[in-house]
């Protein structure tokens, strides 16, 4: 991921989920409905730091999506740290759920990383099929494209 | 015959998912296909598969008389003076690229290509790629405000005296219905030749090729409840006859050898290679479906089922309709007030509502309305009261979760 413009060290580092991956988890298994599950992701969405519009820019952006949706990553101390933003609120708050999971982690354990099992668990079987538009398979592929490329 | 068995006809519409029946509002898209179409093409394969035009057995013979009855069912279900004014191709998009390729050594430089401003890219790239092999010039017909084609603009752009003026006979985004008869006299009274894409017009009204008096009128059968993978392109003879074939090889020749080449006559000419004989026959299939309908009570039920539509999305309240007019054929193009179209479309599909979201294949309809994109709803022959009133609750449940 060769990209001009890049957000600083600072920037990836500052990044912060409301949550952990296993709360996250437990959240969406208590969920007694899908509203409350898309409840759940819109809120996440909302909690990740809006990306700055000068990192809003085509050579970040994730192909594959109906809705803009752009993604940086940096690898810093051997972890792998990722920004990223959408213009639709679930699409963003699905990338969240990816980066609460991936964000912070090793090359190893982004390789380790089944994302489909974890969108299954969360209740949220079918995002991640090719065939929708919400550029979550596109941006899973481009997280795990990061953690390898780095290596 | 009574219309609320006329669903029952539609096997794709009889299921359900996570307990919400299939509630298809994306009919505009593709339409679904009645048991009959599909039993013709599985009869087809079962009894009479062979290839057409190359009768030396029964089995040819058969697919061929059954292949070329189509021809003769779409002359008459458009108006067509010849059968040979009809050609198969495999939809719209190919119907557009053979005129467009076909008219290259006609076009010179700097002349001038009008084109809808609202047309599916089907019906704009294709010539845009014929200004750019000819250096001829692209320009949009503008819009008025509602979203109609502006008529005193298209005027203005007349008087500079067009060579080619392409138009959609129904907006396939906004459901706009353009006065194409009245547009195509004046595009002729200036000597322009006129293409009318009525991909979004064939399945909802009476088309009379005659009437409209174009040069040329395309369209694809899965949007009339036929095939995917086949179209149609309707030519004036003359102007069929003078367009460079864009496909060579079989079946378009007369004779063959390498000190040269003879081409076929119409139809064959521009249908080079083996056809898509089941979906011809499918298509063939369609039409009889559609033929079959009681039209008037067919037509004036969906025209109302539409304006229900429209009124009751509008009755939502924080809804942005565009181009909504009650004389609309077909479709519904929307926002939820500031919220993303793909927001909207994952959380309608969330309870079984079928809704396109996006750009629709009309990026330049976008920067007009300034929209990224935007929701649209369409029916067809199938749809009925109860599948409005479940995408109205549906949305009821996405402005919930929303606003």
């Amino acid at each position: 991921m060769s990209q001009s413009i890049q957000p600083s060290t600072a920037d990836f580092l500052a990044v912060e989920f409301s949550q952990s991956a296993q709360a996250t988890l437990a959240l969406f298994q208590q969920a007694n409905n899908w509203q409350e599950r898309y409840r759940h992701i819109m809120l996440l969405g909302k909690s990740l730091t809006k990306l700055a519009d000068k990192y809003r820019v085509e050579s970040a952006q994730v192909r594959g999506c109906e809705s803009d949706a752009w993604l940086y990553h940096s690898e810093i101390d051997g972890k792998h740290y990722f920004l990223a933003d959408s213009d639709a609120r679930i699409v963003k708050g699905l990338v969240t759920l990816l980066l609460i999971a991936c964000n912070g982690k090793t090359s190893a354990e982004i390789n380790a990383f089944d994302a489909d099992d974890y969108f299954t668990q969360l209740g949220l079987q079918g995002q991640l099929s090719p065939s929708r538009t919400n550029g979550l398979l596109a941006l899973a592929q481009a997280i795990k494209a990061g953690a390898v490329d780095s290596k | 015959m009574d219309l609320s068995t006329l669903r029952s006809q539609f096997p794709a519409l009889a299921q359900s998912n996570d307990g919400y029946p299939l509630c298809y509002l994306d009919t505009a898209a593709t339409s679904q296909k009645p048991q009959q179409v599909i039993d013709a093409m599985n009869h087809y394969y079962q009894f009479d598969n062979a290839n057409v035009h190359r009768a030396a057995h029964q089995l040819s013979a058969r697919a061929t008389t059954q292949y070329e009855a189509v021809r003769d069912k779409l002359r008459q279900l458009i108006c067509a003076e010849r059968r040979e004014e009809i050609i198969f191709t495999h939809g719209t998009t190919e119907s557009i690229n053979i005129v467009a390729h076909g008219l290259t050594s006609q076009l010179k430089p700097g002349e001038l290509i009008l084109i809808d401003s609202a047309a599916h890219h089907a019906n704009i790239v294709p010539w845009q790629e014929l200004a750019q092999r000819t250096g001829a010039i692209v320009k949009p017909i503008p819009l008025t405000g509602d979203c109609r084609l502006d008529i005193t603009a298209f005027d203005t752009l007349l008087t500079e005296r067009p060579a080619i003026v392409a138009l959609s006979h129904v907006s396939n985004v906004l459901g706009t219905v353009n006065p194409v008869a009245e547009l195509v006299a004046k595009a002729k009274q200036v000597g322009a030749l006129t293409l009318v894409d009525g991909a979004q017009a064939i399945a909802h009204m009476d088309v009379d090729v005659q009437a409209i008096d174009c040069d040329f009128y395309v369209f694809s059968g899965h949007k009339m409840y036929g095939p995917t993978g086949i179209g149609v392109l309707y030519g004036r003879f003359e102007q069929l006859d003078m367009l460079a074939p864009l496909m060579t090889g079989g079946e378009m020749i007369k004779s063959v050898s390498f000190s040269g080449t003879v081409f076929n006559q119409l139809p064959n000419r521009l249908e080079a290679g083996t056809p898509p004989i089941a979906e011809v026959i499918g298509l063939g299939a369609a039409i009889d479906f559609l033929n079959a309908l009681p039209k008037t009570l067919v037509r004036e039920a969906e025209q109302a089922l539409l304006v229900y539509l429209q009124d009751s999305l509008q009755g939502l309240g924080d809804i942005e309709l565009y181009g909504a007019h009650s004389d609309n054929l077909g479709a519904v193009a929307f926002n939820l007030a500031g919220e993303h179209h793909q927001d909207v479309g994952i959380l309608l599909d969330q309870q079984g509502i079928a809704v396109r979201c996006g750009h629709h294949c009309a990026m330049p309809l976008m920067q007009i309305l300034q929209l990224n994109g935007c929701c649209r709803a369409s029916i067809g022959v199938y749809s009925n009261k109860a599948d409005i009133d479940n995408f109205i609750t549906a949305m009821k449940s996405v402005k919930e979760l929303l606003l």
